[in-house]
């Protein structure tokens, strides 16, 4: 009796005000322990050094390529072995598997950058002169010097042709993905099928379609519009595929909350299914336009071949980034070769401003009012009564 | 008895909200077979849920009461391979008659489900007002008699949760706890002016606070709609309903209602002896 009740009397000592007490310091977790640097500096630098002796020196062979992937097996058994000498058996497998998966990770980030540094290297020289990317090759031999003649045209028919095919891919792309993840009519199976299979359909083909339909059947001519209809037919599976897997992602009880409240299927899918995918639908446009913007290979066909200013995609030939880089890189003439190089680099460009631009107008967080609207429903609501 | 009255105290207190005239719906289930492709889930069901009143679906898991309820209000039907056989009349009309159309009947039928699912993409001002602005009905919200802000305030109070949420209605309904998301998905149902409310173990996530903020909430509102909900807490039927059916599937069979009848009789003087088994705990 008498210590249940002087227990809830003492209870709260321990929870005594934190300001009488100091905060102990914050335990590290995670991170780069002193033991993993140690085994993997002693991995590293055993391993290059052994490999130097034994590939360069000792056995009958050289070669750098070689050389790296010999040096990144003896680290891996070097590793292997430092580890073990402080970790059981488990410990080591996590860190060799640990080891490779950050290996895959550097591989690509390096290649990565070395595109990109690699093209702005050897493009610079181009960049350097403004009147690139305000003139165009009309009256610039390809042997002119780098302060004549610019990648204007080719900057404009790649934007107008993409521009078009965003246009012609988006709404056919969504609309399909809505039918193959909410209507799921009787086709949809078959839909989804040829979907697939066009994902696979080399642009090349995409190009011949379009070639022997607008240009050969309509007789229509080479046009900045034939090309934007044959980067379309590439585009439009990446749309639908990546749209319908964000689709399904939406959860099913926004749906049947949606439906419960008296709805009708489409007021469902245009104002709760569509706005919760809408950050995913971005990236479904994006992953669209990133299969084609960079696309040479239909443009080359249905878009003629010129070195003039076009802007207007529905008549005559429109030159585009990729097509001048081909072309470019396809002549034995240096200061051509740089000026693709230079064209390479605001394709990059353009692609990482694009990506940018969506992610910003996409991605604003759902649900949430604007401060001006927050603080009118505050002032009419908020205020206690 | 002694617990319904303990209970009533809070549908009349003072503090409920004077709602607009509003008359609850009665639900009359005969003769409700229901299949999913060729197996039969639920058999010969006759259920009466009175206008007004809170009836409790208990049963052990499996046994067809979730599937019942999303009978009452057409969702059934949204289920791939769902059949069903039977008359839902409310207030005397066959809300399955081939001239109605789903969405009119789900729209004097409201539902709440076990998950809180508030929508992602909007306020917790624009959720509870979702009802309207998705069918497409006018709400006046400028001017004096702003009537999207009274329906706001009104339906989060009859959901208890106007005090909590008043000062942050513009921020989104997915930021609210998970208790108060159930009672914002409430708020959301009430807004649209059901003549019955299905609840399907709307507490089953929740903590006892949330739950007990629930049932309150459920006693409130039972003068203005009619409730119906499925829960596997016995206790909690018992502090809630008015009237219990308890459902129960033998193995291999499709469920069917063992007794029905008011909450005091199934949980005090239950007439089956598996009725006094599962009111009591021994299965289920």
């Amino acid at each position: 009796m008498t210590t249940t009740t002087v227990a809830p009397a003492e209870a709260p000592t321990p929870a005594a005000p934190p300001a009488t007490r100091p905060v102990p310091e914050r335990i590290r977790i995670g991170g780069l322990g002193p033991d993993l640097v140690l085994h993997v500096g002693v991995a590293l630098s055993g391993a290059i050094s052994l490999a130097w002796l034994l590939y360069e020196r000792m056995l009958p062979t050289s070669g750098t390529i070689g050389f790296w992937i010999f040096a990144y097996a003896l680290f891996l058994i070097l590793l292997v072995a430092a580890s073990s000498t402080t970790l059981d058996r488990l410990g080591v497998i996590d860190r060799l598997v640990g080891a490779l998966v950050a290996t895959a990770g550097l591989v690509m980030v390096s290649a990565l950058v070395g595109i990109v540094v690699f093209t702005f290297v050897h493009g610079k020289d181009a960049l350097a002169h403004t009147n690139f990317f305000k003139d165009t090759m009309a009256y610039s031999g390809p042997d002119a010097a780098l302060d004549q003649g610019g990648i204007y045209a080719a900057m404009v028919g790649t934007l107008e042709q993409v521009a078009i095919s965003v246009v012609v891919s988006v709404p056919l792309g969504l609309a399909t993905a809505v039918y193959l993840s909410e209507v799921r009519g009787r086709l949809a199976r078959v839909v989804r099928v040829v979907v697939q299979a066009m994902t696979a359909v080399p642009t090349i083909v995409a190009g011949l379609f379009i070639y022997s339909l607008v240009i050969l059947q309509l007789g229509h001519g080479r046009s900045g519009l034939a090309a934007a209809l044959a980067l379309s037919v590439s585009m439009v599976p990446v749309v639908i595929t990546t749209a319908e897997v964000v689709l399904r992602l939406v959860p099913n009880g926004l749906r049947e909350a949606s439906l419960a409240l008296g709805t009708t299927q489409w007021q469902t899918v245009w104002r709760v299914v569509l706005p919760t995918a809408r950050p995913g639908l971005v990236t479904a446009v994006l992953l669209g336009v990133a299969r084609i913007i960079g696309e040479t290979s239909p443009v080359l066909l249905v878009a003629g071949s010129t070195n003039e200013l076009n802007y207007d995609p529905r008549h005559g030939p429109q030159l585009s980034l990729p097509l001048f880089v081909f072309n470019g890189l396809r002549t034995p003439i240096d200061v051509a070769i740089t000026r693709a190089f230079g064209a390479g680099v605001v394709l990059l460009a353009l692609v990482v401003l694009f990506f940018a631009l969506a992610r910003i107008i996409g991605g604003r967080t759902p649900g949430r009012l604007s401060r001006r609207q927050q603080r009118r429903l505050a002032r009419r609501l908020g205020a206690p009564t | 008895m002694t617990i319904t009255s303990t209970a009533d105290p809070v549908a009349d207190a003072p503090g409920s909200p004077a709602s607009p005239a509003r008359k609850p719906g009665s639900l009359v289930a005969q003769d409700v077979h229901a299949w999913f492709g060729d197996h039969q889930v639920l058999s010969a069901v006759d259920l009466v849920m009175a206008a007004g009143e809170v009836t409790a679906l208990i049963g052990p898991s499996g046994c067809g009461k979730s599937t019942f309820l999303r009978i009452l209000n057409r969702m059934h039907e949204l289920v791939p391979g769902a059949a069903l056989a039977g008359q839902i009349l409310l207030d005397g009309q066959d809300i399955y008659d081939p001239s109605l159309r789903p969405i009119e009947s789900r729209r004097r039928v409201g539902m709440v489900f076990q998950k809180a699912n508030p929508f992602p993409t909007m306020s917790i001002y624009d959720n509870v007002l979702a009802g309207l602005s998705l069918t497409g009905q006018k709400v006046k919200r400028r001017g004096k008699d702003n009537e999207a802000d009274a329906l706001v305030e009104h339906s989060l109070r009859s959901a208890g949760l106007w005090d909590e949420v008043r000062n942050r209605l513009g921020t989104p309904g997915g930021s609210l706890s998970g208790g108060q998301q159930q009672r914002l998905c409430i708020a959301r149902s009430l807004a649209v002016r059901p003549d019955v409310l299905l609840m399907d173990e709307p507490c089953s996530a929740l903590d006892p606070t949330s739950t007990r903020r629930v049932e309150e909430t459920i006693r409130q509102i039972a003068s203005e709609v009619t409730v119906v909900i499925v829960t596997h807490n016995m206790q909690q039927a018992q502090r809630v309903s008015d009237r219990c059916a308890f459902f129960l599937a033998a193995e291999g069979l499709p469920g069917h209602i063992v007794e029905q009848g008011s909450t005091s009789d199934v949980f005090e003087r239950p007439r089956d002896e598996r009725t006094a088994d599962y009111v009591n705990g021994r299965f289920g």
